[in-house]
């Protein structure tokens, strides 16, 4: 049973709070608006994925207890982010298969974690939101929310309620951008691949502005599109984290990689 | 072969510099996947398939002794010989040694990975003994002197193009000014050749996709039929297979096979589907007169036990790397050895050592569509990321990597440091990326500024920004909620 007003803790992320912090207040807003009272720990960096998927079990789980503490005792901890998201409910329990305790408080923060959309969507009933944005958008689906989380019509569904948004399907929607967390600085020249096929189908689509969920991924995508010079309807494609339409505030808010003075709807 | 795993980021910029290789690559893409789905949307029950595969692979792995042992009695019974290698040089010796009982001068082969990972045809030829292969893709690099790029499609990255080259080089004996521009015309070649060689061979040697502890019987899945002319005409038929291809029964063999093609090429049955079973029989019309199998270990029990052993259920079907965008990018032979793909990345650190295999394991997104796909369900990311860590204790990473890592974990375990820090970058980085909005290139980060922008931070963190209003700041009031919205 959901609480009437249910305590989220916010999972901020790492590259949300040092990237794009207007991120984690669209979430604060979209979960307030949503009837949640929201806080956010201290004592949080980040999920530790990049010593995890590095293979350094040592120091993922000593940032895997940190976190565990830092979010007990709310009733959901919401992220705005697929991976982080997977990293919390889908493995963290697997860290700690040896130490009983450690494991139970990992499995109980697994059960209360959700990735921000879907937690409206599936866990609130939240079926539409209050914003306009004036452009043709198209979603790109990242990886760990696609198939760790099934993270898919979600956005859509609450994009579609979006005043003046028209959503045009992304070919290939699925196919990984070629983030990957450390492999796009280890790998360049795949990632690179990757990246540029992932541009031209967005090119491809016409659409003026581009979605996903995941900071990572929005970089990655926001940085080669920039590279490139990719344009749509004479501007830059404008690339922005979904919970930013939702939340209705793009309006002061530059898109992700672009200059401060060029006006942005 | 030799492995040249280890230089696998020198192989991968060779083949993204590669542009006929990409027509190939861009090919298979758009080939696979959409086949390999359209399979799987027309049987409601593949996802239930999936899992008594699964569950049957399990059992047998959990039990290997038992149905080996059943296998090798059911072979002896029906006049065949099991012979159990460790290791690579013990299966090629075997070999060899059974060809010289018949002074074999020419061996057919059918398309075989097993083969491949133990060099077979270099150590024949080095020995005196003709290997021809007999799948055609696997003939067409035969001629051309290079490994399969696929395992189940070895000729993957190349064009029709390029066959018809080859063929040129080698059937020196034909026309030269015959038409070969058609694929009509390139297989109605390479059949009328080999059809000669087909007859004249002394020795077949096939894989297995199959053992049948059961039975004693042994199965390939072929779209040519030369698998069946390899083993039908020549007097000894040798079956080379490794020791996790067993099952237990007929009707297990049956279960996975409904899974092995579509997951493959989307086809819901191979165009062949051959049973062996022993040496030919008195009053049978033809059939070897010996009937051998070769088992081969070459460090699979090694990994029996760990956390690696759930690779052991892969029946080669190919999905993973078909599916997979790194795959996509650089094609398989920049994996540097026989199996490449997700499924090698997970397979050959077990067979070569992380030390060799170390680009393999890393050169994943972990975009998890592999997994996705498998029809065995074998978690191919999170046994990588298994090899991560043993690559990791073993100081195999190299150091820089070790030591900016051990650097950031430093400050992300401590989240007062962690947060004066990244507040201070932030600040730093945002100030300085304020005018263009993103860096085209910034110290220590080239491995991101070498290919695309760095989009620029904002200018302050998110847990600056929250403490400094936290005091003061009011709640957004409630508009979405379904129930508030129902009682406006």
């Amino acid at each position: 049973m959901t609480p009437a007003s249910p305590r989220v803790g916010l999972f901020v992320t790492c590259l949300v709070d040092m990237f794009r912090p207007s991120i984690g207040f669209a979430a604060v807003k979209l979960l307030e608006q949503a009837g949640c009272v929201v806080e956010v720990p201290e004592a949080q960096t980040c999920c530790g994925q990049p010593s995890y998927n590095s293979g350094d079990r040592g120091d993922t789980r000593a940032i895997a207890r940190q976190v565990i503490a830092a979010f007990e005792g709310f009733d959901y901890v919401v992220a705005p982010s697929g991976s982080c998201t997977g990293m919390l409910r889908e493995h963290y329990p697997a860290l700690f298969e040896d130490e009983p305790e450690t494991f139970a408080r990992a499995q109980h923060l697994a059960r209360r974690t959700y990735e921000l959309i879907s937690f409206l969507t599936d866990i609130l009933g939240v079926t539409s939101v209050e914003a306009r944005y004036d452009g043709t958008v198209t979603y790109h689906d990242s990886c760990s929310g696609l198939r760790e989380l099934d993270i898919k019509e979600q956005p859509r569904r609450l994009l579609r309620s979006v005043d003046g948004l028209k959503l045009t399907e992304l070919p290939g929607a699925e196919i990984c951008c070629g983030f990957g967390g450390t492999f796009c600085i280890k790998y360049p020249e795949i990632s690179d691949r990757m990246v540029t096929d992932k541009a031209a189908d967005i090119a491809a689509t016409g659409a003026d502005t581009l979605l996903a969920g995941d900071l990572g991924c929005l970089l990655n995508m926001a940085g080669k599109l920039s590279r490139e010079g990719v344009l749509a309807g004479g501007r830059p494609v404008r690339v922005r984290h979904v919970a930013e339409v939702l939340a209705g505030m793009s309006g002061d808010l530059p898109p992700i990689g672009a200059a401060a003075t060029s006006r942005a709807s | 072969m030799q492995p040249t795993s280890h230089a696998f980021k020198a192989n991968a910029r060779q083949a993204l510099d590669d542009g006929v290789l990409r027509r190939a690559l861009d090919n298979m893409r758009g080939g696979f996947p959409a086949k390999r789905l359209a399979a799987v949307n027309r049987l409601p029950e593949f996802e239930a398939l999936r899992d008594a595969g699964k569950t049957i692979k399990d059992h047998v792995l959990e039990n290997l002794d038992f149905y080996l042992e059943a296998f090798e009695r059911n072979v002896v019974a029906r006049g065949g010989v099991v012979h159990w290698c460790r290791t690579a040089q013990e299966a090629r010796d075997t070999i060899l040694g059974i060809c010289r009982t018949v002074d074999a001068k020419t061996v057919t082969k059918g398309k075989s990975m097993v083969a491949e990972e133990i060099a077979l045809n270099d150590y024949l030829e080095a020995n005196g003994v003709e290997p021809i292969e007999t799948d055609l893709g696997e003939y067409i690099i035969q001629l051309r002197h290079e490994p399969p790029s696929h395992i189940i499609a070895p000729a993957i990255h190349l064009l029709k193009e390029h066959v018809e080259t080859a063929f040129r080089a080698a059937h020196t004996q034909l026309d030269p000014n015959r038409p070969l521009s058609e694929p009509r015309q390139l297989t109605d070649e390479a059949r009328a050749i080999l059809r000669a060689k087909f007859q004249s061979a002394d020795v077949g040697i096939t894989g297995a996709n199959f053992l049948i502890a059961e039975t004693g019987s042994t199965v390939i899945v072929t779209n040519e039929g030369n698998g069946d002319l390899t083993q039908t005409l020549p007097k000894i038929h040798i079956v080379l297979a490794s020791l996790e291809k067993i099952v237990p029964t007929l009707e297990d063999a049956s279960t996975i096979l409904r899974l092995l093609a579509r997951s493959a090429t989307g086809q819901e049955f191979s165009t062949y589907t051959t049973f062996s079973a022993g040496p030919r029989r008195p009053g049978d019309l033809d059939g070897p007169g010996e009937f051998h199998v070769v088992l081969l270990d070459n460090g699979r029990t090694a990994m029996l036990g760990t956390e690696f052993q759930d690779m052991l259920r892969c029946i080669r079907c190919s999905a993973c790397m078909n599916h997979c965008p790194v795959y996509g990018a650089v094609g398989g032979h920049a994996y540097g050895w026989v199996y490449p793909g997700p499924m090698g990345s997970v397979l050959t650190p077990g067979l070569l050592g992380v030390a060799e295999a170390g680009h393999l394991l890393n050169a994943s997104t972990f975009c998890g569509k592999c997994e996705s796909v498998c029809p065995m369900k074998i978690p191919l990311p999170k046994m990588m990321r298994h090899w991560r860590e043993r690559e990791f204790e073993a100081k195999l990473s190299p150091s820089a990597f070790r030591s900016g890592l051990k650097l950031w974990a430093f400050f992300a375990k401590r989240p007062a440091l962690y947060r004066a820090a990244t507040g201070l970058a932030t600040r730093l980085l945002g100030g300085l990326g304020r005018g263009a909005g993103r860096f085209r290139s910034l110290p220590l980060a080239g491995g991101w500024t070498s290919v695309r922008d760095l989009p620029a931070p904002e200018g302050r963190s998110f847990q600056s920004l929250w403490a400094a209003q936290r005091a003061t700041r009011r709640p957004h009031a409630t508009t979405l909620s379904p129930v508030s919205r129902a009682a406006q």
